[in-house]
């Protein structure tokens, strides 16, 4: 009946459908049957992948404590030009082989805020024209001051950089400190430093920011970021471009530094008694907010990150424990004999 | 037969219903169907209020009034009604018909009104508005606003699209011509300038304009063969013919000039088979019912030209009424959706307002003292709070699955392609693929529990053909030789001895060829002569050949059988009708004809031979034949055993029967023929009786039986449905034998199957009722039902119920009628009071009779119901809807399957032939 129904059907060209694969719904489709073996196996070795990626991830957090002198002196704004230093000491059990990286950590600081976020001019940024590029982006109310003259960087964003300086310094014996060398340039992404920052063309840097101010709580002009190295001044500060690029959640760390590989610390951190030199600028603590240095190498998978571990752990966890369940569900059906019957 | 029992006690074992009885009519049930529904058509009730109070009373049925060839008349004042504040319009519309919507200037906002009733598009626009306000706004305004814009462009566009269709449709409408009298002469003018009272003439093959009276036409008579495709889809042409009076003076075209007549109808309404009126003319009144009537949209077919009367015309005619707004159907998937949408546009409120208030608590502990996002306002940590849950409901309003609605339509629009394309559901025989009509219904197909079927046409072919026969007590049909001896092997009948036979019919019983070419018995002759003149059949005489033109296939099949017996039908006019009998043409004069509808279940013609005498032929169903025989008739009972065997057999059977009448009894009988027929009101009821009158004391002449094939396939597919546990239930108006043999040969009930016929089931329902009343009176509160099986579960059961038991059982009594005069004039407050008590009990009773009755036919594999008429078929459907909450099936094609098939939110399936794969359009509509 079948094969006289498609002759019919082939014969007559006029109402009568097309037998092609998609008018019949005969497109080749994958139809997996999923059965209880290749599930289970499936969510068990997915669940314990999970769990080793966590395991191996969790590493060492090094932190830095608070100053409390200096934590109080930035509670109030008007000591904003008074210097404060700062000494942490600290001890490394084992040598830190390898690729080191410093950075600073912050707690509680929303980064994140809807506002906070959009606040900064892109166009400003890549170095064009400060005023037209200001007057469409959210800078507000970080675009001029009162008097009219533009914020170079405007926003948010920029008003709100990170400006510690931290130094490290490594006791060759109990009395004498030598300053572990570092380097501040060459940590950005190569796209942000190239492609997404840029300074104003002038025929030099100050020039370039003429008519602009620094945002209200620098200390310095952008022109005078790096004083030291032109190709890490101003926009294309890396310090700078670093802090831009704002985090996803109010708990994160920004690379600061990373070592440098030359005499003792050829191989990277040896063992032994450590000295951070902090001026402490950044205030933190109106907003039950801290700060942190973290020290930490690099694993094959990258830098050392809590939140990764945390969520590899977790979904590990939860993807065994379904595991079980419905392996449970599964062995108590299975005795029953109607199961998938009819 | 039941009518003298009171509907209070319904449970009397001493009178069953009989199962050979059909139901009473259809319109003793119609109250309670139509009960739920609002009054019918209340505008056509404001309409007639209005009229009434503006004129002296009239009948209500008869307010419409037209006359012919006078504008003016539709003038007057008490034609007018109150359209817009105090401007005045006349009642009768002109025949410009208007189906757009939109003209240049209403389209945009009319359009866009349109759209914004939609909930997702006011949706985007309600989001829209909220992002203008930039202290909530969170996503730049074009989010919103181009995606909308975007699906406002693409409807709008495809609106106006559909819009300009219908305005050229219009305009080609209104602008085809055909000729008006205007100023006694008869001019070509557009249809839309004809107005009611109008006389037109139209051609061969045109449409005809508007609703009219048909006055005259070129054939004898004035006879008019029209097509009715457009309207109910039939391709048979159907005749029209004028009346007498207007025939013979209506010819020429001054005395069509000159033709004041005026007719009283009643007020414009949607039924196309009925129509009263009255034609007063020349002092003198006649009787006007649907078959005088052209309807627009009809096409005038073998008939030169014909003229007429416009009586409806544009908004007024009866196609326009009918095509109503289309109603939007939910289906479950859409309700569901609804229910989606609505609970997760409330979650996203309430999340938002949580996301608020955690907003304002961090604002209040950190954000507030957080430097680093000043952002340069002052506002106050709650008041932070609360733009943010705008702005949440804004970032959240994907959440909202909105688009869901434009994806399921997408899904639906695919899958009715797909149904489209299915090569399984082509039937190469007509060349027909499937076509999905609605895209609106799809998935229900998929979740139907509950099939509901007719059996002709569905479960059979309704390819008739004539088969066996009863004639005087002697059965014909099985293969025999001239002498009357049984052969084995089946030999087909030579019929080539008469001119007019067609050389289809298959018949093996030589015994019956003898019997009627050598006219031994009277009877047999008689028998197909019968077959020859009773019926409304159409002849369609073209190139020689003879063309029936039947109303139903049955009818075909016995004047096709009459003509290959011998006994051609050959031309029929208004009052006569020319047979062939045995190749001598005798032409009869017909004097009425007694016409055939589903509750006389019988048609009659009374003729006068040539030799004077006057006889009464009548055929029809066996129990309405039965109960008007003659008390002498020999062959009754040969007959009624004949008739069981036939419908064991499968086969459709129709009693035949005969009377002489006398002149006198014939002219007194005429008389009140005439008047029934001029009746102005309840004419169908009237002359019901009259025919009811002369319709007895009819002598038997046999019984026909009718073979209705049965459809390739169909025990397959009902092993597959079963399978898929779809309940199949057969409504039939067939015999109960008849409609169980069906139900063997289709495999829905098997030797395995205990069968439960109207008295167990009754039964077991009152027990159950009992039982249940009596838990309900020991304990008041307890409404809970008892939910134990009517059977013990196992065995395979079948239900055959027929429509007498079904009233019977469902509480549908006659006797509301008779009592409700008095339930409307209650003497004292306490009466009135014990009988709302009376009243609220019965319907209590009733309600949980019907539930109960669901639930133990829903324990049956299969129901059959026979002799059911349309109206409890729509019942039996409404029940299962009702009780079950189930998505349900009906298929039929026939006429009398049209009120269970419009029975509320069940899906339609038009088919001809839908079994399996093999199967024509099956129209999902």
């Amino acid at each position: 009946m079948k094969n006289k129904n498609s002759q019919g059907a082939q014969e007559c060209p006029s109402r009568c459908p097309d037998n092609s694969a998609f008018k019949q719904q005969k497109l080749p489709a994958w139809k997996p049957k999923l059965a209880a073996p290749t599930v289970l196996s499936s969510f068990f070795t997915i669940g314990l992948f999970c769990l080793l990626m966590g395991i191996c991830l969790i590493l060492y957090i090094n932190y830095s404590d608070i100053c409390l002198n200096c934590s109080k002196l930035r509670e109030n704004s008007s000591n904003w030009d008074k210097e404060c230093n700062c000494t942490v000491h600290f001890t490394l059990q084992e040598n830190m082989l390898g690729n080191v990286f410093m950075y600073y950590r912050l707690q509680n600081f929303y980064q994140n805020h809807r506002r906070y976020v959009l606040s900064r001019s892109d166009a400003q940024l890549l170095g064009q024209d400060v005023n037209v590029s200001i007057q469409n982006s959210s800078c507000e109310p970080f675009t001029t001051y009162p008097n009219g003259t533009p914020v170079a960087p405007c926003g948010a964003i920029a008003n709100s950089m990170f400006n510690d300086s931290i130094q490290l310094f490594y006791y060759l014996n109990s009395s004498t400190a030598i300053e572990v060398p570092l380097l501040k340039s060459g940590n950005s992404w190569w796209s942000d430093k190239n492609v997404k920052f840029r300074n104003p063309t002038s025929y030099n840097l100050s020039s370039a920011f003429a008519g602009t101010t620094r945002p209200p709580y620098w200390q310095k002009p952008a022109y005078l970021l790096d004083e030291e190295d032109e190709r890490n001044n101003g926009y294309i500060n890396d310090d700078f471009i670093i802090w831009m690029r704002v985090s996803a959640f109010p708990t994160f760390r920004n690379l600061y530094r990373r070592l440098s590989h030359t005499n003792q610390f050829a191989d990277g951190l040896p063992a032994g008694n450590y000295t951070f030199h902090i001026t402490y600028n950044f205030p933190v603590t109106k907003f039950k907010g801290q700060k942190q240095v973290v020290l930490s190498t690099i694993t094959w998978s990258g830098g050392s990150n809590l939140f990764l571990g945390i969520a590899y752990t977790v979904s590990g966890a939860v993807i065994v424990l379904a595991g079980f369940i419905i392996t449970a569900i599964h062995l108590k059906l299975r005795k029953k004999k109607t199961y998938f019957q009819r | 037969m039941h009518s003298d029992r009171d509907s209070e006690t319904t449970f009397d074992e001493d009178s069953q219903p009989n199962d050979e009885v059909m139901p009473y009519s259809d319109d003793e049930t119609e109250d309670e169907l139509e009960s739920p529904l609002p009054a019918v058509e209340p505008e056509q009730n404001r309409i007639n209020t209005e009229a009434e109070e503006s004129r002296e009373p009239v009948k209500k049925d008869c307010s419409w009034q037209v006359k012919a060839n006078d504008r003016n008349f539709h003038e007057q004042p008490q034609f007018k009604k109150t359209t817009f504040l105090c401007f005045k319009k006349s009642k009768y519309a002109g025949n410009a018909i208007k189906t757009y919507k939109y003209n240049a200037i209403t389209f945009l906002p009319l359009n866009l009104l349109e759209q914004f009733k939609r909930v997702a598009n006011f949706y985007f626009l309600v989001l829209l508005i909220l992002q203008t306000i930039p202290q909530i706004t969170t996503l730049s305004w074009y989010t919103t606003l181009v995606p909308l814009l975007l699906v406002l462009g693409i409807t709008a566009i495809k609106d106006l699209v559909d819009d300009i269709a219908r305005h050229r449709m219009d305009n080609e409408i209104n602008n085809r011509t055909c000729d008006v009298i205007r100023d006694g002469r008869f001019k070509t003018a557009k249809w839309k300038d004809i107005q009611v009272g109008d006389v037109i003439r139209l051609e061969k093959n045109a449409f005809v304009p508007a609703d009219i009276l048909l006055l005259s036409s070129s054939e004898p008579n004035s006879l008019c063969y029209v097509e009715t495709a457009e309207l109910d889809g039939e391709t048979n042409l159907k005749f029209k013919m004028s009346l007498e009076v207007t025939d013979r003076y209506l010819q020429e075209e001054s005395a069509m000039a000159e033709f004041d007549g005026l007719i009283e109808c009643e007020e414009p309404n949607n039924r196309l088979d009925k129509f009263t009126g009255t034609l007063f003319w020349r002092s003198r009144t006649y009787p006007l019912d649907a078959d005088k009537i052209l309807l627009r949209g009809c096409k005038i077919r073998n008939t030169d030209f014909c003229h007429g009367v416009v009586i409806f015309a544009g908004g007024d005619t009866k196609i326009m009424k009918n095509s109503g707004k289309t109603r939007f159907k939910r289906t479950k998937i859409d309700s569901l959706m609804n229910y989606m949408v609505y609970t997760i546009f409330i979650v996203l409120i309430l999340l938002s307002a949580g996301l608020a208030i955690g907003h304002t608590y961090w604002e209040q502990q950190i954000g507030n003292t957080s430097w680093y996002l000043y952002d340069g306002e002052d506002y106050s940590p709650p008041y932070r709070g609360f733009l943010n849950f705008w702005g949440y409901i804004i970032v959240l309003n994907t959440m909202v699955p909105i688009s869901l609605y434009v994806s399921v339509e997408v899904i639906r629009l695919g899958q009715s392609y797909f149904i489209n394309w299915d090569l399984q559901m082509y039937y190469p025989e007509k060349d027909t693929p499937a076509k999905a009509r609605t895209t609106t219904l799809n998935e229900q197909l998929g979740q139907i529990h509950y099939i509901f079927s007719d059996k002709t046409g569905t479960l059979t072919q309704n390819i008739m053909a004539f088969k066996k026969c009863c004639i005087n007590g002697q059965t014909y049909g099985e293969s025999r030789d001239g002498s009357g001896q049984h052969q084995n092997h089946e030999e087909q009948v030579d019929f080539s001895w008469n001119m007019y036979a067609d050389g289809k019919l298959a018949f093996c019983d030589h015994y019956l060829i003898e019997q009627i070419r050598c006219g031994k018995e009277t009877e047999v002759r008689q028998f197909f002569f019968l077959l020859a003149i009773c019926h409304t059949v159409m002849v369609d005489a073209s190139d020689g050949q003879l063309n029936y033109q039947a109303a139903s296939p049955d009818e075909g099949a016995l004047v096709t059988a009459a003509r290959n017996f011998g006994f051609a039908f050959l031309s029929r006019t208004q009052n006569t009708i020319t047979i062939s009998e045995m190749g001598i043409e005798k032409t009869y004069d017909v004097l009425a004809i007694l016409d055939f509808n589903s509750d006389r279940k019988r048609m009659s013609v009374i003729v006068r031979e040539p030799d004077g005498n006057i006889k009464l032929y009548c055929k029809g169903a066996d129990t309405v034949i039965y109960e008007r025989l003659h008390p002498v008739n020999p062959q009754r009972q040969v007959t009624q055993d004949t008739l069981d065997i036939f419908a064991n057999e499968t086969l459709r059977t129709l009693c035949l029967c005969y009377k002489d009448i006398s002149h006198g009894e014939y002219e007194a009988w005429n008389k009140k023929f005439m008047e029934a027929s001029v009746a102005a009101s309840n004419r169908d009821e009237a002359l019901d009786k009259v025919y009811e009158e002369i319709e007895k004391n009819l002598i038997l002449l046999g019984a026909t039986a009718i073979e209705d094939k049965l459809q390739d396939g169909v025990p397959e597919t009902i092993s597959k449905l079963a399978k898929a546990d779809i309940k199949i239930w057969v409504l039939t108006g067939d015999k109960k034998e008849t409609a169980e043999n069906i139900g063997f040969s289709c495999e829905l009930l098997t030797d395995e199957t205990t069968i439960c016929y109207g008295e167990d089931i009754s039964a077991l329902l009152q027990t159950r009722l009992e039982n249940q009343n009596n838990k309900a009176g020991s304990n008041i509160n307890s409404s809970q039902r008892t939910n134990e099986p009517f059977f013990q579960s196992g065995r395979n059961r079948a239900l055959i119920i027929t429509g007498s038991w079904l009233n019977e059982i469902l509480l549908e009594k006659k006797k509301k009628k008779k009592k409700l005069p008095k339930l409307k004039f209650p003497r004292t407050a306490e009466e009135k009071e014990k009988q709302i008590q009376s009243k609220r009990r019965a319907d209590a009773n009733k309600e949980q009779q019907q539930r109960n009755f669901v639930d133990l036919a829903c324990e049956c594999s299969a129901v059959i119901c026979c002799r059911v008429t349309p109206k409890q078929k729509a019942m039996v459907v409404e029940l299962v809807k009702k009780y079950k909450k189930a998505i349900t099936l009906a298929i039929g094609d026939g006429a009398n399957d049209v009120n269970m098939i419009k029975s509320k939110s069940s899906i339609k399936l038009y088919c001809c032939l839908f079994w399996t794969r093999r199967h024509a359009s099956s129209h999902v509509k």
